[in-house]
């Protein structure tokens, strides 16, 4: 044991030529350290509110598009929401290309929107980009809105046979998700 | 606090005063909902409400409790365990009725409480503090009410889930990567109903103790009163019991035969069907509604279909959303009238009644009609008057109007004027 004798100096901390006191470095520092610790302890407290590994784990699918008669579409699920796949018409093509690009809310052309020598396979998320419904369209005889693609029932969004955005609040396109064509008939998406 | 004729807890029972002495609390009981407690002796039925949301919590809390023992947040058997409460625990039908038609009344009495402030401008000094804690109890409840609602995991609690969370991804930047973390997931599944049912176990003892403060702010300057006059003397107050206790007991009684005819008689008519239809990520009910009690606000969110401003339209109806209720947060400095009463503010009262609570009533109706026109022109007209409302109109009113002559205190009011009426001028 050290001898330690408390002095009412050593109570007021002993103060330095420069007028700073030597308790006032050791306040500082601990709550420094206090708060730095404080903001790890946060991370934790933060992270575990984002997708657990099992939910991340789930993130492909495969969709064999073979039985996909032309104007026709299917709805998958990938990462648990709908995802659409629709082989255009030629006319949809047309109506597609026809469109000028810069006069849309998100500028992109079909052939963006699709893998090459795909032109006819729309691959994209059923999730609306306003609010997240699933828009009608995909389904036989639902109502595929004015520019013949999709057409949200929630607040009134109207997607056009590339599933862009042309009318109401959502201010995207349907989102192409990641994928591939592993072979002519089957999709690997995520 | 409280006025200086307050009368002193004088406990007789040598038990009592031992409890006095060590831990006081039949003292606070008496002096906060007691005869310590002095009180206008005008207050009309509209000061009844205060008390009954009181009720509503409690009961919330005792129903949501029971409930939260034979419910499970497991996304696969979240559905049928709220039909198993409904066919097979005993009462369980009436401990769900009870609770998803209580929540309704929570509402109901909320917005009451709400409107009785702002016809009275219960708002302004010395009660500016009531009143911001009032609306942080208001947002709470919203809160506690949105995740309550995705707990039976039916098609409308899914989907609403969906929307709401779905407002965050408007942020610019963050919006999209915090939906994802506020969910746990990219749609609502197992990880954001756990959340959702821990949260709203929580959120309302975090209301009681915001509903705490509420009053405890309140005892401060003592209740407002229908004329808006403050306290002068004795003569202006009653003790709250046995006056007010009486006067609220029996607005207790008249708003439960309300509260239980819909229990018993009508228990889904403020529900939705299809939240009897188990949820289901990949099929959109064709028409998404929220629970009434948001109608006025969503039908603000989906008035903005384009973009306003260089703002995309999805954003500019998440931020007047949440606008219209954080601007009454500024009441109290838009409002500067030094007449509080709306009965004695003639230009006030006229954009009260003809204003005001017409537009209230068009959102409500238009939140709750699908997204077409011509409900979609409606709600925007609608929406701009809400805003010039409170933004502009009650400024100008509380600078151009002419109030009526004030009574000279709450006993004149009451009782017809005194000698003490005729010798001070009018406030
Ligand atoms: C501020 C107070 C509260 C409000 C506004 C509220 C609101 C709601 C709402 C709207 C529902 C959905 C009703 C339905 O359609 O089935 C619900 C369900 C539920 N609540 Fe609450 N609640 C409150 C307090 C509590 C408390 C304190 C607990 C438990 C500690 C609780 C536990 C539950 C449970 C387990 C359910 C699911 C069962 C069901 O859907 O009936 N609630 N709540
Ligand atoms: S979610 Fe599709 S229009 Fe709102």
């Amino acid at each position: 044991m050290t001898e330690t004798t408390v002095t009412a100096n050593s109570v007021e901390g002993a103060e330095g030529t420069d007028g700073v006191r030597r308790r006032d470095f050791i306040n500082v520092a601990a709550v420094s350290a206090a708060g730095a610790g404080a903001a790890v302890v946060l991370l934790p407290l933060i992270s575990q509110m984002a997708p657990s590994a099992d939910v991340l784990a789930e993130s492909s699918t495969e969709v064999d598009v073979s039985g996909i008669e032309v104007g026709q579409a299917i709805k998958a699920v990938f990462r648990k929401q709908p995802l659409f796949v629709r082989r255009l018409t030629p006319k949809e093509i047309e109506e597609a290309n026809a469109v000028d690009i810069n006069s849309l809310r998100d500028p992109q052309t079909l052939a963006e929107r699709t893998k090459e020598g795909h032109l006819d396979m729309l691959i994209t998320m059923g999730v609306c980009t306003h609010l997240g419904c699933v828009p009608l369209g995909a389904g036989e005889g639902e109502n595929k809105g004015p520019f013949g693609g999709y057409f949200c029932p929630c607040h009134g969004s109207a997607y056009d046979t590339a599933a862009r955005i042309r009318q109401g609040p959502a201010p995207k396109n349907l989102e192409v998700p990641p994928y591939e064509f592993t072979s002519d008939t089957v999709v690997k998406v995520g | 606090m409280s006025f200086p004729w307050a009368k002193e807890y004088t406990p007789q029972h040598p038990l009592m005063r031992y409890l006095d002495e060590k831990l006081p609390v039949p003292r606070l009981v008496y002096n906060a909902v007691g005869g310590g407690y002095p009180v206008p002796r005008n207050l009309s039925y509209m000061w009844n409400f205060g008390v009954l949301a009181g009720f509503c919590l409690v009961l919330q809390i005792v129903t949501g409790v029971i409930l939260a023992m034979h419910y499970s947040a497991d996304s696969t058997i979240a559905f049928a365990k709220t039909e198993h409460i409904m066919r097979d625990v005993n009462w369980g039908w009436l401990l769900r009725y009870a609770h998803a038609n209580g929540a309704s009344f929570f509402f109901v009495v909320v917005y009451l409480h709400i409107f009785r402030g702002f016809f009275y401008s219960s708002y302004k000094a010395p009660r500016e503090m009531i009143w911001l804690l009032g609306v942080v109890i208001f947002l709470l409840m919203m809160a506690t009410a949105f995740m309550g609602y995705v707990l039976p995991w039916g098609q409308m609690s899914f989907w609403g889930a969906k929307v709401i969370t779905g407002l965050f991804s408007a942020i610019p930047l963050v919006g999209e990567p915090l939906q994802i973390w506020l969910l746990g997931g990219y749609a609502p599944d197992d990880a954001a109903l756990n959340r959702f049912f821990s949260l709203h176990f929580l959120l309302p003892f975090v209301i009681a103790a915001v509903v705490i403060l509420h009053i405890w702010a309140l005892h401060i300057p003592g209740s407002s009163n229908p004329t808006g006059v403050e306290v002068k003397s004795e003569s202006d107050t009653v003790p709250f019991h046995p006056y007010y206790t009486a006067k609220d007991g029996y607005g207790l009684g008249v708003a439960l035969l309300i509260y239980f005819a819909f229990v018993f008689f009508l228990p889904n008519y403020l529900g939705h069907p299809d939240n009897y239809i188990e949820a289901n990520p990949l099929s959109t009910p064709a028409h998404i509604v929220p629970e009434w009690y948001f109608w006025p606000f969503y039908a603000i969110l989906r008035s903005f279909t384009a973009d306003f401003l260089s703002i995309p339209a999805k954003l500019m109806g998440v931020l007047a959303m949440f606008a219209a209720i954080l601007v009454w947060f500024f009441l109290p400095w838009l409002d500067k009238s030094p007449v509080r009463s709306g009965h004695y503010r003639p230009l006030f009262r006229k954009f009260f009644w003809f204003g005001l609570i017409p537009t209230m009533a068009v959102l409500f109706y238009c939140g709750g009609a699908p997204a077409e026109q011509p409900y979609v022109m409606i709600a925007q007209l609608a929406t701009a008057y809400y805003f010039l409302h409170f933004l502009v109109i009650l400024p100008i009113i509380s600078s151009i109007e002419r109030p009526e002559p004030l009574p000279y205190s709450i006993t004149e009011a009451v009782l017809g004027k005194d000698e003490a009426a005729q010798l001070e001028p009018a406030e």
